[in-house]
């Protein structure tokens, strides 16, 4: 298991920005990407969140990465949906028919996905988790759901060495998965010691928070005046972001 | 460290555990069976006994994590019963549990530290100032931004450590804080917890660490604490001086 946060760390323009407006701009630049149905305002969108990319000076080698994994799924639309989407016909290839909202369903699809991811590695992985929790938290999202984040983002790790050790465990007395009932009852085994150890390790890290005197509450150490400020760029993005809404209903 | 026993055996025990009795919910053999002690201010106080006799539960009733079946324990002259009771409790005795990724839940170092001083009710820049110091103080300079899962063994059990030295405890309670420890960072550890003003109790297997680190011993027979005579001299290959007089 290995979740790594390769762009948290920098010093970039958009690193040292209020981490509260970049997720909220985050989250409006991807709703509205989302819902757009025109190119001229998908390219505009496409190129703002690149222009972000840039500027916030992520490593291209691993922007590349993450951009493959979705490439996957995309593959997959190109492959299906230009068959199925029925309409004018382009061409015939073999007996296969190709229709024209098929390809252009599938160009939006892409451009879309491939626009949100960048705006998210642009404004929202530029910041480590933590800071992402009390920025969430700050604009009001329920404590017990910023606290879930944090939590989970911390244990995953613990919960994936001891699925790990489990495995190890069974490896070396000889156990082989496959497909017959000895196989499924003991992988069935694993996942339920996994839960149990999970929920046993629960209870002491309460136990563990309650003697530091937790109740329930989150107080934050991020001090969001120490942030440079955001005027410049809410300005930025929101009179860019009308500019896309603009267009979209223009045209 | 001498006067200070000889002074804490006229004032009030801090700690004062009488005839407790205590049976995990579902079992039928009490783990601790009417046990008593007497822990005094100043002390340095060593238990060791085998595996399941339940040194780990005796911890977690005097931190209120369990409740006794019956029997009474006294924290700084009152009897703490009640979950608001222990709460104040907890504010001044500190313990450092016996597997380190329960105790640092945070993602980063300072965070968890610093976690402890913010619920007492620090502001943040306080809260920050006081994990800083305490990390110093540990020589855990430049951890700060760690994050806590990816520590080795030995530094998680020093930010654990930290986590609990954040809140100024009068009191310390350490399972097994050894355990799995290379002989650098053990010698570690003992220099920063024989330097600190506080009274302790430490339940460890390792004689060496006891003796270096504690006044008196204590092993656990058919749930109750008994004294044990002197520790066993084992050679001990640490260049650190002792505290014994
Ligand atoms: N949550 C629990 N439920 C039932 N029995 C337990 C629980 N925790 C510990 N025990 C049992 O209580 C005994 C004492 O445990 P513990 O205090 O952890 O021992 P020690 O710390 O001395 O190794 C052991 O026999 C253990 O199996
Ligand atoms: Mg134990």
């Amino acid at each position: 298991m290995n979740i790594t946060e390769p762009f948290a760390i920098g010093n970039s323009g958009i690193h040292l920005l209020d981490p509260r407006p970049r997720v909220v701009i985050a989250v409006l630049f991807s709703t509205i990407t989302a819902v757009l149905q025109q190119f001229p305002p998908l390219f505009l969108a496409f190129a703002l969140a690149l222009f972000l990319v840039f500027r916030a000076r992520l490593n291209p080698v691993i922007v590349g990465k993450r951009l493959t994994i979705l490439g996957l799924f995309l593959t997959m639309i190109w492959l299906l949906v230009p068959l199925t989407f029925e309409g004018e016909l382009v061409t015939r290839f073999w007996k296969l028919n190709i229709y024209l909202p098929g390809i252009v369903y599938s160009a939006k699809i892409t451009i879309k996905s491939v626009t949100i991811l960048l705006i998210f590695m642009s404004l929202v992985a530029t910041m480590p988790i933590t800071t992402l929790g009390h920025t969430l938290h700050r604009l009001r999202l329920p404590e017990k759901l910023v606290f879930l984040l944090l939590i989970t983002y911390r244990y995953l790790f613990v919960i994936g060495e001891e699925y790990v050790r489990l495995r190890t465990a069974m490896k070396i007395r000889g156990f082989k998965s496959g497909t017959n009932l000895h196989s499924f009852k003991t992988t069935a085994y694993l996942i339920g010691m996994l839960f149990v150890r999970a929920s046993v390790r629960a209870e002491r890290v309460n136990q563990a928070m309650r003697l530091r005197g937790f109740n329930g509450h989150f107080y934050s150490l991020e001090d969001f005046a120490a942030y440079r400020s955001s005027g410049w760029f809410l300005t930025f993005a929101l009179s860019l972001l009308i500019l896309i809404l603009v267009l979209e209903w223009l045209l | 460290m001498a006067a200070l026993t000889t002074d804490s055996a006229k004032t009030d025990p801090l700690i004062r555990i009488t005839d407790l009795t205590f049976i995990y919910p579902g079992s039928v053999k009490p783990v601790l069976r009417q046990l008593n002690l007497d822990f005094h201010q100043g002390e340095r106080v060593g238990i060791m006994a085998p595996n399941g006799s339940g040194k780990t539960t005796l911890f977690y009733l005097l931190m209120g994590l369990l409740k006794p079946d019956s029997g009474t324990i006294e924290i700084f002259g009152k009897p703490v019963r009640s979950e608001k009771e222990f709460e104040n409790i907890r504010k001044r005795i500190g313990m450092l549990f016996q597997d380190s990724d329960d105790q640092l839940f945070s993602p980063t170092v300072l965070e968890d530290v610093a976690f402890g001083p913010l619920n007492l009710g620090k502001k943040p820049a306080e809260a920050k100032l006081i994990a800083r110091d305490t990390l110093n103080q540990l020589g855990l300079e430049g951890f700060e931004n760690r994050v806590t899962h990816k520590l080795s063994g030995g530094e998680k059990r020093l930010v654990s450590l930290a986590t609990v030295l954040a809140m100024e405890p009068e009191v310390l309670l350490l399972d097994e804080p050894s355990n799995g420890l290379d002989e650098e960072t053990k010698t570690r550890l003992i220099t920063h917890l024989s330097d600190l003003d506080l009274s302790y109790m430490i339940i460890s297997h390792d004689h060496d660490f006891l003796y270096e680190l504690a006044q008196s011993n204590y092993t656990m027979k058919n749930g109750q604490l008994e004294p044990m005579e002197r520790m066993h001299i084992h050679y001990h290959s640490h260049p650190h001086t002792s505290h014994r007089h």
